[in-house]
């Protein structure tokens, strides 16, 4: 069992949550995540660590709720339990000194990208962060993150904050005012990241990415994971989460992620009917 | 009086209704029938049936139980070796080990070893199993990695011989395959809660969610406990590798099964795990993995469910009674046929497999005839859902994780006989150290390894290999 000893609310569908799990807090770095199940009949889920706190034995998590679980999870309240929180699990990010990194977040992509931020800062990197979401509301840890960062731009679809525009648009601006980037980060939705690969493949800046396939186990026994980088089958819960983002194949991501869509809304109505 | 030639028939559910189901297909033994097979058993002096059983069971001595009708007594004989009978008396290959000994063969079928075996383990149980006898505790400590047979079995073995166990599981239940992997239909849950409960009455604990390797290393276990058992199993399934293989509606038979029988998907929306399967099923691959891959489809309600295999049907490696109880079921064999692509609709989901006729070549390593391609044989099978069940390896999260620890070209952890890796105090049992084998093998390395273990936390001494 594992309490949750803190519950904020960040924007009306995204919760960040403080969960005591002493084992995983003294392993945590960057970039990896855990896998929690809520309850005897629960799924297993996948969420990317958001910070830790090996000191108090906690771990963060952040999420928005778009399926049952997380929808369910949203409801619990500080003292309740998480019947299974297992990790860190999946590679942590390389973090070195590599000169000029920029890191793009979208929306809930945001949150794992904050503790990579920090440990870039510390290795010494100039770090320029870039955040996006549809509008205002669902930007996050905006205060956090300008405290570890050089330079912060932000961008929402609807111009309610920042720019008015996509992540990409403010890139795109940098790699035009002649910015020297040596390496990039990019996590969010599927798309955010394709685009932004795209983008910086043309000039050829190196770009990781954090993929987000279904997963089950999250320990590489399943495969469910699978995801197509450079041509090769990789399972992302042990060969990643991070990968280059000029290899990845995102379309096949998107499609396999979609495979339970139905089931999905199923289990959503089925939730929102007994709640 | 002449011994009867045939074993007593096991009542089990018709194929037409149990399709429809996940109930268990056999049902077992009355007390009656268990008695009138005991009593075809020889009793050879020389127990052939003996040298066929990895952990060592006095079978013609509990067999003799039964014929006089002292059941109690066949379980504490069993029990003495084997701390899983319900599950071994339900998974185990008994056609190649022990009943493939049996002098009875000679002139008709074998005594029903299995059967028997599986009738004491559910009589004990329905009765309500004894608190065991545990030695007086030796202050030792020692640590188990994985909760499959192998992990159980020693940890059982060691509780009773006095030390203090604890077992670290990277899933939120026990059992290893037992539990994710082997339908209800075949094994039920209930059978191996109930067996995990007989270890821990041991005294043993069992700390789930730990990932050894990334949530806690093998060296800081070694730091804490005086041995240490690495059980992890031969999880990492294996693919195709070949194109279309990561369409939607293409599964690992890992993926598949831990769906249903783990996270129970099969009652899906109560539990909240989905799964989903068209109407026609293939699995691709002939052992045990693979029936169980067929038959779980069909009671999902695949209206056809097909095994492929490259193959003949003398080298399916699946044990005889799940190949005939898939056959009744219904289950479509298209044997010699590899497949080579999986092609989807433009909405990236499958929609059928091209496949290739196959014939028997020369033998190659594993002493099986090698499947060749016979060309222009190609031929386009519609699906809705793939299932891969062409074998597992050996799980790679501690091989890679403990960098000094000696690895074998498969994957595998190097040992000795009694499961010794390179590392003092570091033992190795089960499928991780063998490849994808069998239960009982799993659990005749748990308890070879935990009589070394108990040697070794006494002694401390470490033989040097040459
Ligand atoms: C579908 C299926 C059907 C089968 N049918 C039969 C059959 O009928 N008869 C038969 O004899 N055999 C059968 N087998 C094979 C048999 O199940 C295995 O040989 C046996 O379970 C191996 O036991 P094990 O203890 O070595 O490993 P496993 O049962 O694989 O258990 C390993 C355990 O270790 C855990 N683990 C892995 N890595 C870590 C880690 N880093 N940290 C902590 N825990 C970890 C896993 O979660 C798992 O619980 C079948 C296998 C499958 C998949
Ligand atoms: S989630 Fe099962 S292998 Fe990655």
């Amino acid at each position: 069992m594992y309490p949750i000893v803190e519950k904020k609310k960040l924007s009306e569908t995204v919760k960040l949550m403080k969960v005591k799990a002493p084992l995983v807090a003294k392993k945590a770095k960057a970039g990896q995540f855990i896998i929690l199940r809520i309850d005897e009949k629960g799924e297993r889920i996948p969420l990317t660590i958001a910070d830790y706190n090996r000191n108090e034995g906690t771990v963060t998590i952040i999420f928005m709720e778009v399926g049952k679980t997380t929808k369910q999870l949203g409801t619990m309240i500080e003292g309740d339990n998480i019947l299974n929180f297992a990790g860190p699990l999946g590679k942590s990010s390389e973090i070195e000194n590599y000169g000029t990194v920029v890191c793009i977040g979208g929306g809930v992509g945001i949150a794992p990208l904050y503790p990579i931020i920090k440990a870039l800062k510390e290795a010494g990197n100039y770090v320029i962060c870039i955040l996006g979401a549809r509008d205002k509301s669902l930007l996050m840890l905006e205060e956090e993150i300008s405290k570890n960062c050089d330079e912060l731009h932000i961008a929402t679809d609807d111009g309610s904050k920042g720019l008015k525009g996509f992540v990409s648009d403010v890139l795109q601006k940098l790699i035009d005012n002649d910015k020297k980037i040596d390496i990039v980060w990019a996590i969010g939705p599927v798309i955010m990241m394709k685009v932004v690969a795209n983008l910086t493949k043309k000039y050829d800046i190196k770009t990781i990415v954090s993929l987000n396939p279904i997963m089950v186990d999250g320990t590489g026994m399943c495969g469910g994971c699978r995801v197509e980088v450079g041509g090769k089958t990789k399972f992302a819960c042990v060969d990643g989460p991070e990968f280059d983002g000029h290899k990845v194949d995102f379309n096949n991501l998107m499609l396999r992620n979609r495979r339970f869509l139905r089931d999905e809304e199923e289990a959503c109505k089925m939730h929102e009917e007994t709640s | 009086m002449a011994v009867r030639k045939n074993k007593y028939e096991m009542p089990e559910q018709k194929p037409k209704n149990r399709i429809n189901n996940f109930n268990e297909v056999p049902y077992g033994y009355d007390e009656q029938t268990a008695i009138d097979e005991a009593k075809r058993c020889l009793q050879c002096k020389n127990k052939p049936c003996m040298q066929g059983c990895p952990v060592e069971i006095d079978i013609p001595g509990f067999i003799k139980c039964i014929a006089d009708g002292d059941f109690d007594k066949a379980a504490d004989v069993i029990k003495s070796k084997n701390s899983l009978p319900a599950v071994s008396g339900r998974v185990c290959p008994y056609e190649e080990q022990c009943e493939g000994l049996c002098t009875i063969k000679k002139i008709g079928e074998p005594v029903g070893i299995g059967r028997l075996e599986r009738f004491i383990a559910d009589y004990e149980r329905k009765k309500g199993v004894k608190k065991p006898i545990k030695k007086k505790s030796t202050g030792k400590k020692t640590a188990i990695i994985g909760s499959g047979p192998a992990g159980l079995t020693c940890a059982g073995d060691l509780a009773k011989m006095g030390h203090e166990v604890t077992v670290f599981e990277a899933f939120h239940a026990p059992g290893g395959v037992l539990m994710y992997g082997i339908p209800e239909f075949r094994l039920p849950k209930e059978i191996v809660n109930a067996e995990v409960d007989y270890i821990k009455k041991l005294g043993v604990e069992i700390k789930y969610d730990v990932v050894v390797g990334k949530t806690i290393s093998t060296e800081e276990l070694l730091d804490e406990y005086d041995s240490v058992f690495i059980a992890t199993g031969a999880g990492l399934p294996r693919f195709l590798n070949i194109p279309g293989e990561n369409l939607d509606g293409v599964y690992s038979a890992n993926e598949f099964l831990t769906r249903i029988n783990m996270m129970k998907a099969y009652k899906f929306p109560e539990y909240d795990t989905p799964v989903k399967i068209g109407e026609v099923v293939a699995t691709f691959g002939a052992g045990n993995v693979a029936m169980d891959s067929a038959r779980t489809a069909l009671r999902l309600g695949a209206k056809k469910s097909y095994i492929i295999y490259r193959r003949s049907d003398v080298e399916m490696p699946a044990r005889n009674e799940e190949i005939q109880h898939a056959k009744e079921e219904g289950i479509i064999f298209k044997l010699l046929t590899n497949p080579i692509e999986f092609k989807g609709n433009d909405k990236g989901y499958l929609t059928q497999v091209k496949c290739i006729k196959m014939k028997l070549g020369d033998p190659d390593e594993s002493g099986r005839r090698r499947p060749i391609p016979i060309p222009d044989s190609e031929e386009i099978i519609n699906i809705d859902t793939a299932i891969i069940a062409i074998g597992q390896s050996p799980n790679p999260l501690i091989p890679q994780t403990m960098k000094k620890l000696k690895i074998q070209k498969w994957g595998n952890i190097e040992t000795d006989e009694d499961g010794r890796t390179n590392i003092p105090g570091v033992f190795a049992g089960g499928d991780i150290a063998t490849g994808a084998a069998t239960v009982i093998l799993a659990m005749g390395a748990g308890k070879r390894s935990a009589r070394a273990m108990d040697e070794y936390m006494k002694t401390k001494i470490w033989p040097i290999k040459k």
